[in-house]
C-alpha cells in the first residue's frame, strides 16, 4: 500500500508540474494573474508531493520492506539504522527522488522571494524550474520508478554498498545535489530573460547570491567527495579525475567562470552574451553529469547503473542545450551590442582571461572524459584516459588562475596605469620571490613546488595588502582598529567574501601541493612484534583481531604508532561482506597539520602472526579540509544581505 | 533581423556532441572479453544442495550452460531465474545440461531462492569460492555456454533473456559432437 501511494503521489506531481510549467508561460502571454497564481499553487503542491515520496521511501527503508525492488537491492537487517536512512539516496532511484525534492524546494524558496521583485522574469522562471522538476518526475515514474516491486519478496536484502556506509557519503550527495539543483535557479532566470527579451542586468542582479550558495554547496560536495576518497577507498589520494568526478567538477569550473563574469556585466555592461551561454554550459554540464553518472556509457568506479535511463537524460539534454542555444540566437541582436575593453592592462581583461582559463580547464576535462568514447567510435579502439592527462593539462591552467587571483581584485577598471601597477603588486610581487628563495633554501628543489608556494605567497599577499589599507583608511576617520575591520567585513562583505574564499584555495592549493610533491609511502609484510620506519616514523604489528558485525565479518591489525615516543594505535581493517566477491579495506590513521599517517591493511596470515600493510605519511593533506572551512566562512560572508551603503 | 543567418548555427554546434553521447549507448564500456573463450572449461565437483556430487567431467558430450548465481543478487538473478527454469525444462531432453553454482551465499536464503522459482535443475553451492575464482567471475549473474567437447564457448554477464539462451544453445548443439 505505501508503495503503491508513492507512486501515486509521483504521478499527481507530474501532472501538476506539466500544468504549473503550462500555466504561467499562458500567464505571462496572456497577462491573466489567475493563471500564475495556478502555477503557483502547483509548484507547492509538487513540493508536498515529493516530500511525501521521500518520506514514503523513506519509511519503507526503515521497515525493511523488501517487496520494495529498491529497498531490497540498498539494505538488508544488518543495515544499520542511519544508513537506512542514507541508504534511500544510495542508488539511482532514491538519489533522484532526493535530487528532485531539493529542486521542489528551491521552486518554493524562488517563489517566496521573487514573486514580487521580478514581476517580468518570474512567470518564465517558474515555467523552467517547473518545466525541469517535471523531467524529473517523469524520471521517477517511468525511468526509474523507485518504488517499483519485487517478487518473490526476499526473506532478506541484498545490502548497501559497503564504500556507502559512511559519514561522508551522508553528507556528499546532499551538498553536490544542492549544489547542481541550485545551478537550475540562474539557468531559469536566464532563460527568462532571453524569453522576455530583457537581457540587461536584472537577472544577474537577483541570481547573484543563489549562484554563490550553489557554487559553495558544490564545492562542499567536491571536498566531501575527496574526503571519502581519501579515508574510505585506501589508496591514499583524494582526487582521480574519475569521469564521475569530472562530471561534478566542469560545472564547478564553469560556475566559477560565471560568478567572475558577471562583475565585468554589473560594472561595465559587457559580455551580456558571453554570461548567457555560461549559464547555460553550465546547467548544460549537470544534466552532463547526471546523464555520464547514470547512464553507464563511461566506465567508472561509481557509475550507478545501466537502462533506459540514459535515453531519457540525453534526450533532455539535447532538449534544454537546442532551445536554449535557440533562445540565445534569436535574441543575438539585443545581445550583441556591447562596451569594448579599453587595454589589455585592465581588470576587465583579467578577469576575461580567467574565464577564458576556467571554461578551457573545463573543456580539457570534458575532452578526456568522453575521449574514449570518441576514440571508440572513430577508431574502435578502447583507450583509457588516465590522471597525467589531466594534471598535465589543467595544472598550468591552474597555476595561471591562481596568478590572476592575486591580480585581479587590485588591477584598476578600464586601464591599469604604471603608477597603479606599482602600488597595488610591487610589494606583493617581491614577497611571492622572497617566499620562493626562502622555499629553496629550506631545500624544496621541486619547481612546480616552488612556483606554487611562492604563486601562493602572491596572491595572500595581496589580499593581506588590500585589506589593511582599507582598514588603515577607516582608522584614519577615527575608528578603533577591530571594529574598523568588522565593518569592513560587513560593509563590503562581497568583496571581502570573495577574498576570503580566494584564501581558502589558496590553502587548498597549497594543501594538494604539499601531498603530490612530498607523500611518501611503503609497503611490507610484518611479522608479529616487527616493525617498519618510514620518514622518521615506526609502525609496529602487534596483533590481528576478528570480529563479526552486524552485517559483515571484520578482520583488524594493531599497528603501534611512534616517533621516538608512542603516539597511538591505528587498527586498520578488512570487512567482508557477504554480498561483496572481494573484501573492503578499512583505512585507520592520523591526522595532522604536518602530515597524515596512513595505514591499509593488506594481505594477512590466518593465524594472526604475519600481516602486509601499506604505511603511508601524507604531506599536508590536513590542509585541503582546513581550506574547505575557510572557503564556507568566505561563501557565508558574501551571501549575507548587502547592506546600504552609507559613506 | 534577417542579418547574420549564420547564428543559427550556435544550436547546431551542439549536435556533434549530443550524437556522440547517444552512440555510447551501443557500446558497453565494461564489455571486456574473458580470456577463457574457447579454452577447456575448469572441471570441478561440488556436493548439490540435495546432496549428490555435481561435476563437469561426467557431462563431457552434453551442451553445457553453467550459470553463477547468488539469492542476494537482485534483479539480475530473480530475473533470470525462470529463464533457466525454462531453458532447462524446454532442453534436458536434447541432452543440453543446466547447472547452477551459487556463490557467497547462505544455504537456508539459497534455498529458499529454489523453492520460490522452483528450480529443478542441478544447483550446488560453492563454499570455498574456488570454482567461482577459476571461471573468472567478478559478480553475479554470470553465465558459461559449454560445448560437447568441454570447452567455454561464450560467456554471458548479466540476467539471461530466452533469446540469448536460445541463441547460444540452438548454435552449440548444432555442432557435432566431436
Amino acid at each position: 500500500m505505501i508503495p503503491e501511494l508513492g507512486y501515486g503521489a509521483a504521478i499527481v506531481a507530474l501532472g501538476l508540474a506539466l500544468w504549473g510549467a503550462v500555466a504561467a508561460a499562458l500567464g505571462e502571454r496572456t497577462g491573466r494573474p489567475a493563471l500564475l497564481l495556478s502555477a503557483q499553487h502547483a509548484a507547492v503542491g509538487v513540493f508536498v508531493l515529493v516530500t511525501a515520496c521521500f518520506a514514503l521511501l523513506t519509511y519503507a527503508f526503515l521497515t525493511f520492506d523488501f517487496s520494495v525492488r529498491y529497498v531490497a537491492t540498498n539494505t538488508n537487517l544488518g543495515t544499520p539504522f542511519y544508513y537506512r536512512i542514507t541508504g534511500v539516496w544510495g542508488a539511482l532511484e532514491g538519489s533522484i527522488i532526493l535530487w528532485t525534492w531539493m529542486l521542489a524546494l528551491y521552486t518554493l524558496i524562488v517563489i517566496l522571494r521573487h514573486r514580487e521583485s521580478a514581476r517580468e522574469l518570474y512567470p518564465w522562471v517558474l515555467t523552467v524550474m517547473l518545466g525541469v522538476l517535471a523531467f524529473f518526475l517523469l524520471v521517477i515514474t517511468v525511468a526509474a520508478p523507485p518504488f517499483a516491486r519485487l517478487s518473490p519478496v526476499p526473506a532478506d536484502g541484498r545490502g548497501l554498498n559497503p564504500l556507502l556506509e559512511d559519514t561522508g557519503m551522508i553528507t556528499h550527495p546532499v551538498a553536490l545535489y544542492l549544489g547542481f539543483t541550485g545551478l537550475t535557479v540562474p539557468f531559469a532566470f536566464a532563460m527568462a530573460a532571453l524569453c522576455t527579451g530583457r537581457v540587461g542586468d536584472a537577472w544577474i542582479t537577483m541570481t547573484r547570491r543563489w549562484t554563490i550558495v550553489a557554487w559553495y554547496f558544490l564545492s562542499l560536495g567536491l571536498l566531501i567527495g575527496g574526503w571519502w576518497s581519501y579515508h574510505v577507498l585506501g589508496w591514499g589520494g583524494y582526487w582521480a579525475w574519475d569521469p564521475v568526478e569530472n562530471a561534478a567538477f566542469m560545472p564547478w569550473l564553469t560556475a566559477t567562470a560565471f560568478l567572475h563574469s558577471v562583475m565585468i556585466q554589473e560594472r561595465r555592461r559587457m559580455l551580456k552574451l558571453w554570461n548567457l551561454a555560461l549559464v547555460i554550459l553550465t546547467f548544460g554540464l549537470t544534466l552532463f553529469g547526471t546523464f555520464l553518472t547514470r547512464s553507464g556509457v563511461i566506465a567508472s568506479v561509481h557509475a550507478f547503473t545501466q537502462g533506459t535511463i540514459g535515453a531519457f537524460f540525453l534526450s533532455f539534454l539535447a532538449l534544454v542545450m537546442l532551445s536554449a542555444l535557440g533562445l540565445l540566437a534569436w535574441r543575438w541582436e539585443a545581445l550583441s551590442a556591447q562596451g569594448a575593453l579599453d587595454s589589455v592592462v585592465s581588470r576587465e581583461s583579467v578577469f576575461l582571461l580567467n574565464n577564458v582559463m576556467l571554461v578551457a580547464a573545463a573543456f580539457t576535462v570534458f575532452f578526456g572524459t568522453v575521449f574514449p568514447l570518441l576514440s571508440e567510435a572513430l577508431r574502435g579502439v578502447k583507450v583509457s584516459v588516465g590522471a597525467p592527462f589531466f594534471n598535465q593539462v589543467n595544472v598550468p591552467l591552474f597555476l595561471g588562475l591562481i596568478f590572476l587571483m592575486g591580480v585581479g581584485p587590485l588591477i584598476a577598471w578600464r586601464r591599469a596605469t604604471v603608477d597603479n601597477l606599482r602600488r597595488n603588486f610591487l610589494g606583493p610581487v617581491l614577497t611571492g620571490v622572497a617566499a620562493a628563495t626562502f622555499f629553496f633554501a629550506l631545500g624544496v628543489r621541486s619547481a612546480l613546488a616552488v612556483l606554487t608556494l611562492a604563486l601562493t605567497v602572491f596572491v595572500a599577499a595581496t589580499i593581506a595588502l588590500d585589506f589593511a589599507r582599507a582598514t588603515r583608511a577607516r582608522a584614519r576617520l577615527g575608528e578603533p582598529l577591530l571594529p574598523a575591520m568588522g565593518g569592513l567585513l560587513r560593509r563590503h562583505n562581497r568583496r571581502y567574501g570573495g577574498f576570503v574564499v580566494h584564501l581558502g584555495i589558496l590553502i587548498i592549493a597549497v594543501g594538494v601541493t604539499g601531498s603530490q610533491a612530498w607523500s611518501v609511502q611503503t609497503e611490507t609484510t610484518l611479522d608479529r612484534g616487527q616493525s617498519a620506519a618510514l620518514a622518521g616514523y615506526r609502525v609496529r604489528f602487534e596483533d590481528l583481531t576478528a570480529s563479526e558485525e552486524s552485517n559483515h565479518f571484520k578482520v583488524a591489525g594493531t599497528f603501534t604508532v611512534s616517533d621516538g615516543r608512542v603516539l597511538g594505535v591505528l587498527r586498520p581493517a578488512k570487512k567482508f561482506y557477504p554480498q561483496e566477491q572481494s573484501p573492503i579495506a578499512y583505512v585507520d590513521y592520523r591526522l595532522g597539520l604536518r602530515e597524515d599517517i596512513y595505514l591499509v591493511l593488506g594481505d594477512f596470515a590466518r593465524d594472526g602472526s604475519r600481516a602486509t600493510v601499506k604505511f603511508q605519511v601524507n604531506r599536508l593533506v590536513s590542509w585541503i579540509w582546513i581550506g574547505g572551512l575557510v572557503l564556507t566562512a568566505g561563501a557565508g560572508l558574501a551571501i549575507l544581505p548587502e547592506t546600504k551603503r552609507t559613506a | 533581423m534577417s542579418r547574420r543567418p549564420w547564428r543559427w548555427l550556435i544550436p547546431l554546434a551542439a549536435l556533434p556532441v549530443l550524437a556522440l553521447l547517444a552512440y555510447g549507448f551501443r557500446v558497453d564500456p565494461r564489455a571486456i572479453p574473458s580470456p577463457l573463450v574457447g579454452r577447456p572449461a575448469p572441471g570441478f565437483t561440488l556436493t548439490a544442495f540435495d546432496g549428490t556430487p555435481l561435476g563437469l567431467e561426467a557431462q563431457r558430450g552434453r551442451v553445457v550452460v553453467l550459470n553463477f548465481w547468488a539469492s542476494w543478487c537482485y534483479p539480475a538473478c530473480y530475473e533470470e531465474a525462470p529463464v533457466l527454469e525454462r531453458s532447462w525444462r524446454a532442453y534436458r531432453d536434447r541432452g543440453v545440461l543446466v547447472v547452477g553454482v551459487d556463490i557467497q551465499d547462505t544455504v537456508e536464503a539459497a534455498r529458499k531462492f529454489m523453492r520460490d522459482f522452483g528450480l529443478s535443475f542441478p544447483n550446488a553451492p560453492d563454499p570455498t569460492g574456488k570454482v567461482s575464482v577459476d571461471y573468472g567471475t567478478y559478480g553475479v549473474p554470470e553465465t558459461f555456454f559449454l560445448d560437447r567437447r568441454g570447452r567455454i564457448r561464450a560467456k554471458h554477464v548479466g540476467a539471461l533473456t530466452d533469446e540469448v539462451v536460445r541463441t547460444h544453445v540452438e548454435r552449440l548443439l548444432a555442432e557435432p559432437a566431436s
